[in-house]
């Protein structure tokens, strides 16, 4: 059993670690930045997941997200972006508003959770899931496990289809298809 | 039951190896080193598989009665109540199946090298027999239903490739399609049942022996501990499981539905519950039945087997009449606890055998193909083997379909020989006097003939008399007058089998040879036929004395001689012998009716030697040329197979195209003129309103117009296609209406 | 000071709210896809905490996993738009891909 201190410690670090990353996703002026802070969050996100005694999620969160789909994520960005240049690559819009909304929402959101839910104490370790999410998958959930698998399918073909297919060339003359400056 | 450990799993595992090993090296090799690569591995893996057998089945023979040998490879699923291994166990009846198997096809094996002999395909051939030998062994040793459902489906596909095995001709290719789908009918049945039983057995309820009034809700529910210890004691098909009391709520295990369906607290839950109107397992068994006809060949669904003759004739031999098509015979026998539990079911089967029997029997009269008549020769023989399983008398069907396999075995192997020898000529109505060139051939063809028609002391005649007997005597079905009238229908067959199977070989090989004056179909070469090579007619031999020597392990007790078959397989049936009850019908007719099946072996013959031998008497020529309507119209409607084929084929094949076709019809002129006609309604409405705009409110409208554009230029700016925008438009109004709403309140 | 349920729904409102401002914020559509990111992110951790603390029960947790699932089909189908997109615009910048815009 770990002690009291060091699993606060613990929770903090995995926090801050998912926090930071997210704070430095938002503001990053590189989008290659912005995507490697993206990877701290996951990870900080999974360690929580392990605090909350979720290991079969914690360890999906870092096989699928950060193996994943910031493997994609990374992909798109040296497919589409001229990322040599951080103010071509990342530009931004309506910084203020932005702001506005971070410090309207996150203070509305904090306030509500700490007013709701400060009360609730830490619970100890809770016994590993896995079996449980196993079984329930094969009995009571089968039917949304076999839907999903179907739309994984579904999204296979879309990808290859959108992806791969060529789209109808834009009409002659419009905008697109010109390389721009 | 006691279980003991072999390793089992190496008996399929070698042919699995051969399969592998011809199948993915094999046309690479054979194009280098020639045939012998290739028929060496795969001759010599299945008879390891014999020797393992039958270290095995000397291994089984030394233990106890209620022993069975078990090898568990590998744990397969475990989900919930589902527990399934890949486990392979061998009771005294898969013993009986496994010899027959390996012993059967490795000497068909050996035949194959002289027969495929410089075919292309030589590598391929072997592959897939090895496979099927493979898949069979799982079938019959498979300890639960799962890993026999793979091998039930394998043995399935191979029979597929092997009737299309030369697939060049469209004929051979479409027979193996319609083999596959009419099985494919019955898998459908054996799933289905496989579903409801590990359902119901789930859902039956557990009464507790001591107070039949108080019932537990099962699903879930404590598992009635208490009531299998009480019940102990008294209750030695509990006691001596080995599993004591720890049998699960439900399973797909033999083993352990069988422990399930005899406990004592259980049995009557089980046996009354109800499906659909009907007990369930009364509807489980005949699902499963319905997967048996479709393997075995059975009324409705026998019309793939004669098709099926279109592959090689050693895959005839082996697939299409000593083993696979056994396996539904085999299911039955293995799940006798159920069937015997369901007086229903049972009539169904026996029924339904006796029917297939005489029906397939009749049909084998008029044929001159010589395979054509072997094959209608095994599906009626099968009916006989349900028959005898549908009258709950187990051992007897397997006894037959141990017998059968030796002496069909032999006679498609003669045939196979005849062809061989006659330049790939099928048509009996051109052989002829072959006893002169082909004596080895003839002898044995002869001999395996009178095993099938049942001449006394000949293995047939044992296990069919029984049959007859068995039917005559049951107790069991639901029919007036019990089992008299399957008597009747199955004695009417061996009247026809006796008879057919001598005319063949009367056709065959006595008189002239006919072959050789059809100077325009000759290939070039019209050299008389010609004895098979050396490794042929071994093959036949053996088989032969097995035909002929067979039976003699089941002597009739009637003749107070000891039965060892009988014995040996009596602890495998014994959990359903106190379900089947005898008519009581006496010694005295016992020995009547073996007088009679003698009689009729015999006027078979007889009839058949009268009308076909030497090809001198004038009568069956003069009968087809007969122009009395009443004469050709039996004649043709059975020479055409009573055109159950063109049924089916109007039915089903051309009912299913006509239904898609009704409904693309359907499609086209009823959907899609609906859409044309909305199509055209709106063009009119369209062309009227367009003539009033153009000349009435034009005017109005522009000034409209000219509002709307104002309009919307300057509500514009706020479509501004950006997401940003809209998403920061979204969360202010949320936080807004938040913050109002904590204000309110 | 023990961790409490408070914690982690106060650590996923500001993970949302990040992600919200880089919705709003980003013009580059791959940018925006990683505010959603943030955002789902968010969302799945309060599941997988309410399940813990109110619950008891592993089924947040399997929602949790197929919102894991969804939110990777959801990038996958995305960024092969962002493709597309890049594709018919030699750019993923939101703000100049108007083609629509009147």
């Amino acid at each position: 059993m770990i002690p009291e201190p060091v699993r606060a410690l613990l929770f903090y670090l995995c926090a801050g670690l998912a926090l930071a990353g997210g704070c430095w996703v938002a503001f990053a002026r590189n989008i290659v930045h912005s995507a490697f802070a993206l990877l701290a969050t996951f990870a900080g996100v999974a360690g929580l997941y392990a605090f909350l005694s979720a290991d079969f999620l914690a360890v999906v969160q870092l096989m699928i997200y950060v193996g994943g789909v910031l493997v994609l994520i990374l992909f798109a960005l040296m497919l589409t972006s001229r990322i040599e240049e951080a103010r071509v690559s990342n530009p931004t819009i309506g910084l203020v508003p932005g702001a506005v909304v971070l410090i309207a929402v996150s203070a509305l959101l904090v306030y509500a959770c700490v007013k709701e839910f400060g009360g609730t104490t830490d619970l100890p370790p809770g016994e590993p899931t896995t079996a449980g999410i196993g079984d329930a998958l094969l009995s009571r959930y089968v039917l949304p496990f076999e839907v999903i698998s179907v739309l994984l399918l579904a999204v296979l073909l879309g990808a290859v289809t959108i992806a791969g297919g060529r789209l109808r060339k834009p009409a002659p003359g419009g905008k697109p298809g010109k390389e721009r400056p | 039951m006691h279980l003991e450990h072999f390793p089992l799993g190496l008996i399929p595992l070698l042919p699995l190896l051969g399969a592998v090993y011809a199948g993915f090296f094999g046309a690479r090799l054979q194009r280098r080193w020639r045939e012998p690569v290739i028929y060496w591995p795969a001759i010599v893996l299945p008879w390891a598989s014999f020797v393992i057998t039958v270290v095995a089945v000397a291994k089984l023979a030394g233990a106890g009665h209620h022993t069975a040998l078990y090898h568990r490879a590998w744990s397969w699923l475990s989900v919930g109540s589902l527990q399934v291994d890949v486990a392979f166990q061998m009771d005294r009846l898969s013993a009986v199946m496994a010899l027959v198997v390996t012993l059967v096809g490795s000497l068909i094996h050996v035949y194959s090298r002289g027969y495929m002999k410089d075919d292309p395909g030589f590598w391929r051939f072997f592959s897939n027999m090895n496979l099927f030998m493979f898949a069979m062994l799982v079938l019959v040793l498979a300890d639960n239903f799962l890993l026999m459902f793979v091998g039930w489906e394998g043995v399935g596909l191979c029979s597929y490739l092997l009737i299309g095995f030369w697939y060049r001709e469209t004929k051979n290719a479409v027979a193996g399609m319609k083999a596959f789908i009419v099985n494919r009918i019955g898998d459908y049945g054996f799933s289905l049942g496989l579903f409801l039983l590990f359902w119901g057995l789930f859902l039956a309820p557990v009464v507790t022996t001591g107070d039949p009034g108080d019932r537990l809700a099962a699903p879930g529910g404590p598992h009635a501990a208490p009531a299998v210890d009480a019940a102990e004691p008294g209750a030695p098909a509990a006691a001596d499981t080995g599993i004591h009391g720890g049998a699960p709520l439900t399973s797909v295990t033999f083993r352990e539905v069988q422990t399930i369906v005899e406990d004592p607290a259980r049995r009557d839950g089980i046996l009354g519950q109800r499906v659909l109107g009907a007990g369930l397992i009364t509807v489980v068994c005949l699902l499963f039945f319905l997967g048996a006809a479709g393997k075995s060949a059975q009324i409705p669904l026998y019309v793939w087997l004669p098709d099926a003759m279109a592959g090689p004739t050693p895959v005839s031999a082996l697939i299409h009449a000593a083993t696979m098509v056994t396996a539904g015979v085999y299911l039955v026998a293995r799940l006798h606890f159920l069937f015997a539990a369901s007086a229903a079911a049972m009539t169904v089967v026996a029924t339904v055998g006796a029917l297939t029997a005489l029906f397939a029997a009749t049909i084998g009269l008029f044929q001159y193909d010589i395979k054509k008549v072997l094959a209608y020769s095994t599906v009626s023989q099968l009916g006989f083997m349900f028959l005898a399983a549908g009258v709950g008398a187990y051992w007897v069907a397997i006894f037959h379909l141990m017998t059968h396999a030796f002496f069909k075995a032999c006679l498609f192997l003669g045939s196979g020989s005849v062809i061989l020898g006659c330049h790939h000529e099928q048509d009996m109505r051109k052989m002829g006097g072959l006893r002169k060139l082909m004596p080895i051939t003839a002898v044995t063809y002869a001999l395996a003939a009178c095993a099938i028609a049942g001449f006394p002391f000949f293995s047939g005649f044992f296990s069919k008399d029984e049959i007859l007997w068995k039917a005559f005597d049951s107790g069991n079905l639901l029919l007036p007058g019990k089992g008299i009238a399957l008597w009747a229908l199955a004695a009417a067959a061996a009247l026809c089998t006796s008879f057919y199977m001598f005319r063949s070989y009367f056709l065959t090989f006595t008189g002239t040879y006919r072959g050789g004056q059809d100077a325009g179909h000759g290939h070039g070469h019209g050299h008389a036929p010609h004895e098979s090579p050396r490794s042929m007619t071994v093959v036949l031999v053996v088989l032969a004395a097995l035909a002929v020597g067979g039976g003699w392990i089941g002597l009739p007790i009637l003749w107070g001689l000891p039965n060892r078959f009988e014995q040996w397989l009596e602890p495998a049936f014994a959990g359903s012998h106190h379900l089947i009850e005898s008519a009581h019908r006496g010694h005295g007719a016992e020995w009547g009716l073996m007088a009679l099946s003698v009689a009729i072996a015999i006027a078979g013959w007889f009839a058949a030697r009268w009308l076909f031998r030497d090809g001198k008497n004038p009568i069956p020529a003069r009968l087809l040329a007969s122009s009395r309507p009443a004469v050709r119209g039996v004649y043709r409607t059975v020479f055409n197979k009573y055109y159950v084929d063109e049924f089916y084929g109007r039915v089903f094949v051309r009912g299913t195209r006509q239904l898609s076709e009704l409904l693309a019809r359907v499609d086209r002129d009823v959907v899609d003129g609906l859409v044309n006609l909305w199509g055209s309604v709106g063009r009119v409405v369209s062309d009227v309103q367009g003539m009033i705009d153009a000349h009435v409110v034009d005017g109005a409208v522009n000034a409209i117009g000219a509002g709307s554009v104002r309009l919307g230029r300057s509500l514009r700016r706020l479509q501004t296609g950006r997401i940003q925008s809209y998403v920061f438009g979204l969360t202010t109004g949320f936080v807004i209406l938040v913050v109002i709403g904590y204000l309110l309140a | 000071m023990s961790i409490g349920l408070g914690h982690f729904v106060a650590v996923s409102a500001l993970l949302f709210s990040l992600g919200l401002f880089c919705l709003i914020t980003r013009r580059n559509a791959v940018a925006i896809l990683m505010g959603i990111e943030l955002i789902l992110n968010a969302a799945l951790l309060n599941l997988a905490a309410f399940s813990r603390y109110l619950h008891g029960q592993p089924d947040g947790q399997i929602f949790a996993v197929f919102g894991i699932v969804l939110a990777a089909a959801e990038a996958v189908v995305a960024l092969a738009i962002v493709l597309q997109l890049y594709r018919a615009f030699r750019t993923v910048d939101t703000a100049e891909t108007t083609e629509l815009k009147g």
